[in-house]
């Protein structure tokens, strides 16, 4: 039943005349504006935006959201993405007046219950990190690690020390690299073992005196906790050097492990995976870092800090700061989500969360690995990597191929072809928000799909709108916008 | 009042409960866990399938001595209706917008958003979806996306827009970096200093270690002369970076900027308020390059700072140095028209260091938003909220400056925000006394300009009436 009609573009759908928006007369005595803006200020028309009125846009778009799969319609077990059920109640109460329509450079006094949030919000962060100062600043996890390595650079520059590099692991997020890029550092490649964790020699050789930083993700992008993790902060520290901790995996240790007690001594983390935030089709996300005290100085400004009378205020006279990395305080929306879903789960729920994501990828690895490949063990953290190589040895059936073919089953797909250690990787995390029937319905079709013609899979998916896009066509001959 | 609510809403954390790690006992009830699904009968057939007995099992891989002794210093849970009345009592210790009459702006504005984009950006189907990686689970959002470009390109006269940034100031940070790139000169970028300050502080923490000079060009009539700026653009200038109108409300002189940048053989970028394009020219017309701007005026709330929007658009040969997202059409297997992401060799994902930007997670939700608002407004729909800006906006001086006791800080054409003098000093008394009356009446300049310490900046939107700026006015002038 799909309307093909509604879901034309909004530029195919324009008529000349329709409005959807009438805005009141003006109040205020007028004259021409062409005596308050220069004339060679104005535009000759206005804006060539398409025409529409309300119903048209609401059937548009409410058709266009059908061709969505999402965590409110789907299972969605896309693996380092911790799509978990995102609640209702922190959308709402994050939508109230008192947050929304608050400007940024509102006074302090009249703020108090949103700084009493936001202040609270650092604390919890600090204690789940086990380190000492948190800024939510950072718009997403990529810019929390960039901040992160901005501020590691401030840091040895006030100690007047000249390093030069970062060092990441094969199996790290792209974001790692291009993080450490973006700083202004050099980065080098550190090794993966057979079994997927830090190969320790190949760390040792690599780190030096010129060694700022080394960026780990653990439990790492392969599901695994790294159990070398001290040691490999005590070689770190043993050169001066910083230990980065990427939090996208934090749902696996909430409450169990914390950064700051292994070795961490600085991390980010993605409210908008860990602490449910919806992830709005690509965001907003929020990426708030949380570093140790002799890395505190150099936090961006503003911070939130109590002040003697009980209150809170936002804290700028930080001289060794790097300043900022976006405008305003942060994405405050979402730091807002985060601090409804802790206080929603206090202690003992941030543990059960971790309990429950690790308890649920097991148990779909357990259902998985009797028919796909598991290559790092039959044991993993909130997710686990599967390779389809022996399929598309045997009969051609690649990692797209399986998941695109999820899809006719009503299932997300899992991320594929990451991390780029393994080959024809599905990467699949559950979250603890899911059922057990649930991961046996896909274990079944996943069983059913690994024993489907390789024709069939190859064309799949055959039920959704449309089915295997030109992707080439689309980067040779680019159309980027309606003309 | 004090906002740390008594009883079951206090922010007191519990202390640690003993010194060994807690796990859950397996087959124990669970109370308050109202997003976990597994009962304990589901918890038991799954450690039997996977051969284990305990849930502390599953963690066998974290070293003891790495594990949390007892549980996290948080404070207790608490039940959906325990934090809704907590969380109301904190948001209700707020002043906001709709209890107030706001007149604040320096980058973020009350304007007026219809009620279609908050309905249409609470489907869940688009909400709670991820980045569109799977275009046939995607077709919604991928083409929301593509029509966000659309418009964002309609409104600009730009060629390509990309999927979102962050917000306005890391937006603008984002093109000087490609700046740097497209022109190959790394070394020098020339800002304004009617540049917002936050976003000059922004390009500053960017180019930290990046071995780069930051010069800032004086705007000492609230707008920059044309001649000092080409005294500071040079053949080893990547970018000049103008705001239009600029921090101050006035509008610059773009055409001549333009022309200091491209006889130097640097690009032009522009940071503009989207608003403002429902009136002026469109930075494609007087030779924008890279046109940045924070799209919260579209549709998105003030939020205190965020989640905003941060647009970037480009003229065609530089697209593939874009930094995030970019959606294109295409055709699928049977061919029909359809959406998929594309240039992603840009991105981090597959081109780790050598990527134009580290961005991955954006802002699309308020892309999103921003779409369903441009639809909403159309043409003349942009053209009028712009209008109202600019009537009232001067309105406003007059009203404000009529006594003498407030002065304009620039004699400069203005669009919708405008600089306000106190003759007597008193920036703080006035602005505080304006408050009681209910009135966020400015925002203080002193912070980031000594000169202007007598200085605020008042910003006026469609959404304030005459009645508001009359009694404005008042409350300013007789404090």
């Amino acid at each position: 039943m799909r309307n093909q009609q509604a879901t034309q573009l909004l530029f195919e759908l324009s008529r000349p005349g329709r409005r959807a928006v009438q805005l009141p007369p003006c109040d205020v005595p007028t004259r021409p504006i062409e005596e308050w803006i220069p004339a060679e200020a104005l535009a000759a028309s206005p804006p060539p935006l398409p025409e529409l009125t309300e119903p048209d846009i609401v059937r548009h778009f409410v058709n266009l959201s059908t061709l969505n799969m999402s965590v409110d319609t789907h299972f969605y077990p896309l693996g380092s993405c911790t799509m978990k059920y995102n609640p209702k109640r922190n959308e709402r109460l994050a939508s109230q007046s008192g947050f929304a329509d608050v400007h940024p450079y509102q006074p302090e006094t009249t703020l108090q219950g949103l700084l009493a949030i936001l202040h609270s919000v650092q604390e919890m962060l600090a204690e789940i990190a086990g380190l000492e100062a948190v800024s939510l600043q950072p718009a997403a996890g990529a810019q929390g690690e960039m901040t992160a390595l901005l501020v590691a650079a401030a840091y040895f520059r006030d100690r007047g020390e000249h390093r030069r590099t970062v060092l990441i692991p094969d199996a790290a997020h792209g974001t790692n690299p291009a993080s450490a890029a973006m700083a202004g550092w050099s980065t080098i490649q550190v090794r993966s073992t057979a079994q997927g964790l830090v190969d320790l020699e190949d760390l040792s050789r690599k780190l030096s005196s010129e060694t700022a930083v080394f960026m780990m993700t653990n439990p790492n992008t392969l599901g695994l906790f790294d159990g070398q993790i001290a040691e490999i902060a005590r070689r770190v520290h043993a050169y001066g050097g910083l230990v980065y901790l990427d939090g996208a995996n934090m749902n696996a240790i909430l409450g169990i492990a914390r950064p700051g007690d292994f070795g961490a001594d600085m991390m980010h983390f993605n409210p908008h995976k860990t602490f449910s935030g919806p992830h709005g089709g690509g965001g907003p996300g929020a990426g708030p870092i949380a570093v140790t005290a002799a890395l505190a100085p150099y936090l961006p400004v503003p911070i939130v800090v109590r002040t003697d009378r009980g209150g809170y205020r936002l804290d700028y006279d930080r001289p060794k700061s790097i300043g900022r990395v976006r405008s305003f305080f942060g994405n405050t929306g979402v730091l807002v989500r985060t601090y409804c879903y802790l206080r929603t789960l206090g202690p003992d729920g941030a543990r059960r969360v971790a309990e429950n994501a690790v308890l649920n990828a097991n148990y779909l690895l357990s259902r998985l690995k009797t028919f796909l490949d598991i290559p790092h063990g039959d044991r993993c953290m909130h997710e686990f990597v599967a390779s389809a190589s022996a399929l598309k040895a045997s009969q051609g059936i690649t990692a797209m191929d399986i998941a695109k073919r999820l899809l006719d089953f009503g299932f997300h797909a899992p991320t594929v072809y990451f991390p780029l250690i393994v080959k024809e990787a599905l990467m699949i995390e559950p979250t603890e928000t899911e059922s057990k029937a649930t991961l046996d319905a896909m274990a079944e079709a996943l069983e059913r799909i690994c024993r489907e013609p390789a024709d069939l899979l190859h064309q799949a998916p055959h039920s959704t709108a449309i089915s295997r896009p030109d992707e080439v066509r689309a980067a040779r001959t680019p159309i980027l916008k309606f003309s | 009042m004090d906002p740390k609510a008594e009883g079951a809403g206090s922010l007191a954390c519990c202390k640690r409960a003993s010194s060994l790690t807690r796990f859950s006992p397996t087959f124990s009830s669970q109370t308050r866990m109202p997003y976990i699904p597994n009962t304990p009968a589901d918890q038991e057939a799954m450690l039997a399938a996977i051969g284990v007995t305990s849930i502390e099992e599953l963690f066998a891989s974290v070293p003891r001595e790495l594990r949390l002794q007892g549980d996290l210093n948080l404070p207790p849970a608490l039940s959906e209706l325990e934090l809704t009345a907590h969380v109301a009592e904190l948001s209700g210790s707020n002043v906001s917008a709709a209890q107030s009459v706001c007149f604040l702006g320096g980058g973020a504005y009350d304007h007026f958003i219809p009620a279609v984009v908050d309905f249409v950006a609470a489907r869940s189907e688009f909400y709670t979806a991820y980045t569109p990686y799977q275009p046939e689970a995607s077709q919604g959002t991928l083409q929301a996306i593509f029509e966000y470009q659309t418009l964002i390109a309609q409104l600009t006269g730009m060629d390509v827009s990309n999927a979102s940034l962050y917000d306005g100031g890391s937006a603008t940070a984002e093109a000087v970096l490609m700046a740097r790139s497209v022109t190959d000169r790394p070394g020098r970028v020339v800002v304004l200093q009617s540049l917002h300050p936050e976003y000059r502080q922004i390009i500053a923490a960017y180019l930290a270690n990046l071995d780069a000079e930051l010069a800032v060009v004086p705007t000492p009539d609230g707008t920059v002369q044309p001649e000092a700026l080409a005294a500071a653009v040079d053949d080893r200038t990547a970018c000049v970076v103008v705001q239009h109108p600029n921090f101050f409300g006035c509008l610059e002189d773009v055409r001549a900027c333009a022309r200091v940048a491209h006889e130097a053989g640097a690009m032009f970028i522009v940071v503009v308020d989207p608003i403002s394009l429902g009136l002026l020219v469109r930075p494609a017309d007087y030779g924008a390059d890279i046109v940045v701007a924070e799209g919260q005026s579209l549709g998105n709330p003030m939020y205190f700072g965020g989640p905003y929007l941060g647009i970037l658009a480009c003229r065609e040969q530089f697209v593939r140095r874009m930094p995030g997202r970019l959606v294109g059409q295409t055709v699928d297997r049977r061919g029909n028209r359809c959406w998929v992401l594309t240039f992603q060799t840009r991105e981090q994902h597959i081109r780790r260091e050598k990527a134009t930007s580290n961005i991955c997670t954006n802002q699309g939700l308020l892309a999103l938003r921003a779409a369903v608002y441009l639809a909403a407004m159309g043409p003349q729909g942009m053209r009028s909220v712009a209008e109202l800006c600019v009537q009232k906006a001067n309105y406003a001086i007059q009203r404000l400056t009529a006594s003498g006791v407030l002065r304009r800080g620039f004699d400069r054409p203005v669009f919708k925000e405008f600089v306000v003098r106190a003759v007597d000093g008193e920036v703080e008394k006035r602005l505080e006394s304006a408050l009681g009356a209910g009135f966020l009446a400015g925002v203080p300049l002193g912070r980031w300009y000594p000169e202007l310490a007598d200085c605020f900046l008042v910003a006026v939107t469609e959404k304030r009436t005459k009645q508001q700026i009359d009694r404005l006015a008042e409350v300013l002038t007789t404090a």
